[in-house]
């Protein structure tokens, strides 16, 4: 469980997030959904520590963040895994070496028991053997996007972050690659937090959605409780796609 | 020129937090280890074509230029190869082929490193716990400081190759002649400055071309521009370390 307390963070003088407060819950995909420019990127490299933030607590499970030490923030990250937007994979290692890389750095497994876990996590993500030996340019997007995450499961993190897991995908794709990291999530029990504004997943994978406009948590609750939470903001942001608009009021005349 | 100045020490200082954090003691040894070869090859051994085609060329030219604007019958024999010698050994196998190294390894470092922050794979390292700095960085360093004293070796070699080549092939000089300069009042602490100044410059090319990628933040063109920066001021620099090595060890 990662607890968000009230947490500030302003560039220059420009606030960008005014007091979030959250929960974000273990074994459950926690979606944090807004409008562009409202703050969501900030806001998950704030609970990461990449960006410092101005007050508040960020606990996983009870410790906080943001008063650690640069050592204990240092292992506190290798019960972490991330999945970048651009999918960040090294591109001077190929596949698998990409895989094994947190391996080589972080665990004490001989080379043997490091290549049986790196194509166990590689075929966890659906990955074909020929593709383990290219390097990532030689990849498509949406394997580039699997491999990411084969790498940001192999030591077993406790907490899985995901920027836009979806963009640069098609909606088939980014159907599997969500029901990927939401299979993965409940199986290996972690507190996954992933940002997005694409409505599909919202719906297909939302188990505890956190709205942000303008830098406040405006809303909370599960994709069941998205459409009817009457609230205006979130209406607006939810019913912007005339498809969703249709949704609610098939919803409405099945009622 | 105050923008100059906050810029100029604004630099200073963030190189001088990236070396401290490019020095400290590695996660993994043999990573480091094995990376450190690789970039010996990469950096140094990939650079020995360039610099024998350079230096040959410039043994040649030394020795025809001096043989055209300077002979005169009341200078010695052995004026033209001694003179090539110290050349060779004083500024041109280590200045002037690092200066053309910090082009063409300067540019590499930076594009690479620069690309590698806008594309997030220097904060996916972060986020794994892994000291980004010390393992891109310290095997660039290290494979610099021990390579470049080798290719100011093989400079000074293939420049003298290039003097007798001139005798070899044509009526400019004789061989003898040549031979005769070269061993002429030979000191070989030169040959010791000019590695030393070596040691100095490859430490410069590396650090210096990678904090500029290090720092790279935006898209292509920013790779594009901070390359450009690190090619100029590691050349400016090297200029500079010139002056104060060459007060410190010949004055
Ligand atoms: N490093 C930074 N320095 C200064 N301002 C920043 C920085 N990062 C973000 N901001 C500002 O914070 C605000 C929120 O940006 P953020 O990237 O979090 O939006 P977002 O919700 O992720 O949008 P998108 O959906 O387009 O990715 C923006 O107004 C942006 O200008
Ligand atoms: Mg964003």
């Amino acid at each position: 469980m990662i607890e968000l307390v009230d947490v500030h963070k302003s560039f220059d003088g420009n606030e960008v997030l005014k007091g979030v407060s959250a929960v974000l819950e273990e074994g459950k995909t926690n979606l944090i959904i807004g409008q562009s420019g409202s703050g969501k990127t900030v806001l998950m490299k704030s609970v990461i520590g990449l960006h410092r933030i101005d007050s508040g607590k960020i606990l996983y499970d009870g410790r906080d963040l943001p008063s650690m030490r640069f050592k204990q923030v240092k292992s506190l990250r290798r019960e972490m895994g991330m999945l970048f937007q651009g999918g960040a994979l090294f591109d001077f290692m190929t596949v698998e070496q990409n895989v094994e890389f947190p391996l080589t750095m972080f665990s004490n497994l001989i080379k043997i028991e490091r290549e049986r876990r790196v194509r166990e996590c590689l075929s966890r993500v659906n990955l074909k053997e020929s593709c383990f030996r290219l390097h990532p340019s030689e990849i498509s997007g949406g394997m580039q996007k699997r491999v990411a995450i084969a790498r940001a499961i192999v030591l077993n993190p406790r907490y899985l972050f995901c920027d836009e897991p979806n963009s640069g995908l098609d909606p088939y794709s980014s159907l599997i690659i969500d029901r990927l990291i939401h299979e993965i999530t409940e199986e290996y029990k972690m507190v996954t937090v992933i940002n997005t504004h694409d409505m599909n997943s919202v719906m297909e994978i939302g188990d505890n959605i956190v709205f942000i406009n303008k830098g406040t948590k405006e809303w909370q609750g599960s994709s069941q409780q998205l459409l009817d939470s009457g609230n205006a903001l979130l209406d607006d942001f939810v019913f912007a796609s005339d498809l969703f608009k249709k949704v609610k009021q098939a919803a409405r005349l099945q009622q | 020129m105050q923008g100059l100045f906050t810029s100029f020490f604004k630099n200073v200082g963030r190189y001088a937090m990236l070396m401290s954090r490019v020095f400290v003691l590695p996660d993994r040894w043999r990573e480091t280890v094995r990376r450190t070869f690789q970039e010996m090859s990469a950096l140094g051994l990939n650079s020995l074509g360039i610099v024998v085609i350079i230096s040959i060329f410039m043994g040649v030219i030394m020795i025809i230029q001096m043989k055209l604007n300077f002979s005169n019958p009341f200078l010695p024999p052995y004026t033209t190869g001694m003179a090539t010698r110290e050349m060779l050994l004083l500024e041109f196998s280590s200045t002037v082929m690092s200066l053309i190294l910090a082009g063409k390894v300067g540019s590499n470092i930076a594009s690479e490193i620069g690309t590698m922050r806008i594309t997030e794979q220097i904060d996916a390292m972060e986020i794994m716990g892994v000291n980004s700095a010390n393992y891109l960085i310290f095997p660039k360093i290290t494979a610099m400081v021990t390579m470049m004293p080798l290719l100011c070796i093989v400079s000074m070699a293939m420049g003298f190759l290039g003097g007798y080549s001139v005798g070899w092939f044509s009526e400019i000089i004789t061989t003898q002649e040549f031979e005769l300069g070269l061993q002429f009042g030979f000191r070989p602490f030169y040959v010791f400055y000019g590695i030393i100044k070596c040691v100095v410059y490859g430490f410069l090319i590396a650090s210096v071309s990678s904090y500029y990628g290090y720092y790279v933040h935006g898209g292509a063109l920013d790779v594009g521009r901070s390359s450009t920066e690190a090619v100029v001021n590691s050349s400016v620099l090297i200029l500079l370390a010139d002056i104060v090595l060459t007060n410190f060890l010949l004055a």
